[in-house]
């Protein structure tokens, strides 16, 4: 079977690299899944999970905070935001910054105060759900 | 004993300087390992963001990015990455000269600069010696984000998208090794791309949504990892050349406490033999 490589990496280090027979991802016009020869692609994601099935079809998965994939037919990027290990995130981090982005949004000033708010608001929701679905074990 | 009184205060205020750069030296040794390990943890994403843009380059799309073309270059605006302690050896004062140097060379082929200033050290130097600073960025800390850093780049990055300058350079200690930092002055602006793998001529990619917006949302991505890479490289050369200036310092206390030490003892003896002198002549007397 074809395989890619697939490199995901944050501003703040590496998060995966390796061969992949499947990526999926949440692109920002919709919900991606990438086969190796995929048609050069470029676009924004979504906050949410980005998964990479291997070969074996043992699946990782990762969450992305936004941000930009970049697809070439044998080559994946995904370009995060932030990106964090899914058993490294911890579920009270998530609500603390929902929590802190509900505050920031009330007593927001000005405009871009609340567009950062609603941002966070909407990262940290994604998130949520991610872990959600993580403990149900269908990721 | 006058002389060797004060030649023994002398040693001992030296041997507090002393005790204080091996401190520091200490400290810097300590901090240093994990300021590399997050410079190089930051170094994927610079490789794979200039990758992308590569491709890009190589690729015919309908709209070419302002930051992508180059124009004639009237004005240019740098980016100055400095420290914001000093203690760190000639690490600043390097990269100021290499800066001056750059900024010269424009001036002669009539080029006028302006600077961004991140670091104490380089907004005091800017200060100093006067020019346009648009924006300054100081006391980061010793984990910078890239959030700290977003008002500085906009600025710069808004002067550009204005044709207010045609070219930005990003000016920073580059991290070499522990022993070597360089002064690295370098393009920022408009983006170099990488020569890479010839990929089929005439190809594009499938853009969602608009060419327009995502191209403006990766290269701003770029510009800021690019940035956000030479502060965490200039807060690793930071601990490298603080150690190596700390523990030079160290040696040189220890040189000066020597050769005090020997006058000191010069000068005891010297009274000894005075006093000795004295009680023999005295006794003679008698």
């Amino acid at each position: 079977m074809a395989s890619m490589h697939v490199d995901i990496v944050s501003i703040e280090g590496q998060i995966h690299q390796g061969e992949a027979a499947m990526v999926f991802a949440h692109g920002e016009m919709g919900e991606l899944g990438i086969l190796p020869r995929h048609a050069p692609l470029l676009t924004r994601l979504k906050p949410g999970a980005v998964r990479v099935r291997d070969a074996d079809g043992s699946e990782h998965s990762f969450f992305v905070g936004g941000g930009i994939l970049e697809v070439l037919p044998h080559l994946v990027t995904v370009l995060a935001d932030t990106a964090i290990r899914a058993k490294d995130v911890d579920e009270a981090k998530a609500a603390a910054a929902k929590d802190r982005a509900a505050k920031m949004m009330a007593n927001a000033k000005t405009e871009t105060d609340i567009a950062r708010a609603t941002n966070e608001m909407i990262q940290a929701e994604a998130l949520i759900e991610f872990l959600d679905k993580a403990k149900k074990g269908h990721t | 004993m006058a002389g060797a009184k004060e030649i023994r205060t002398k040693i001992k205020s030296v041997k507090n300087i002393q005790k204080i750069t091996r401190a520091m030296e200490k400290v810097a040794m300590s901090k240093m390992p994990k300021a590399q390990a997050r410079m190089r943890a930051a170094r994927p994403y610079a490789e794979k963001i200039l990758r992308t843009i590569s491709h890009l380059s190589q690729a015919n799309p309908e709209y070419r990015h302002p930051f992508m073309a180059s124009r004639e270059v009237k004005r240019i605006a740098f980016i100055v990455v400095s420290t914001d302690r000093g203690m760190a050896g000639g690490l600043n004062t390097n990269l100021f000269r290499a800066v001056v140097r750059a900024i010269r060379d424009w001036k002669s082929k009539g080029v006028e600069s302006e600077y961004a200033v991140i670091g104490n050290k380089a907004a005091t130097f800017f200060k100093r010696v006067g020019g346009k600073v648009v924006a300054q960025v100081t006391h980061l800390g010793e984990r910078p984000t890239v959030d700290q850093l977003l008002g500085t780049i906009k600025v710069v990055t808004d002067a550009y998208r204005a044709g207010e300058v045609d070219r930005v350079f990003l000016a920073y200690p580059q991290f070499v090794n522990t022993m070597t930092q360089r002064p690295s002055v370098r393009q920022l602006l408009p983006v170099e791309p990488l020569e890479t793998a010839k990929l089929p001529t005439h190809w594009d990619y499938i853009y969602e949504p608009e060419a327009v917006d995502l191209l403006d949302t990766l290269l701003a991505r770029y510009v800021e990892s690019q940035v956000y890479q030479a502060v965490i490289e200039t807060t690793a050369s930071e601990q490298s050349a603080r150690m190596v200036a700390m523990k030079a310092s160290t040696d040189n206390a220890g040189k000066i406490i020597g050769g005090l030490q020997l006058a000191y003892n010069k000068a005891r003896q010297a009274n000894i033999t005075k006093e000795l002198a004295e009680i023999v002549g005295g006794a003679a007397a008698v």
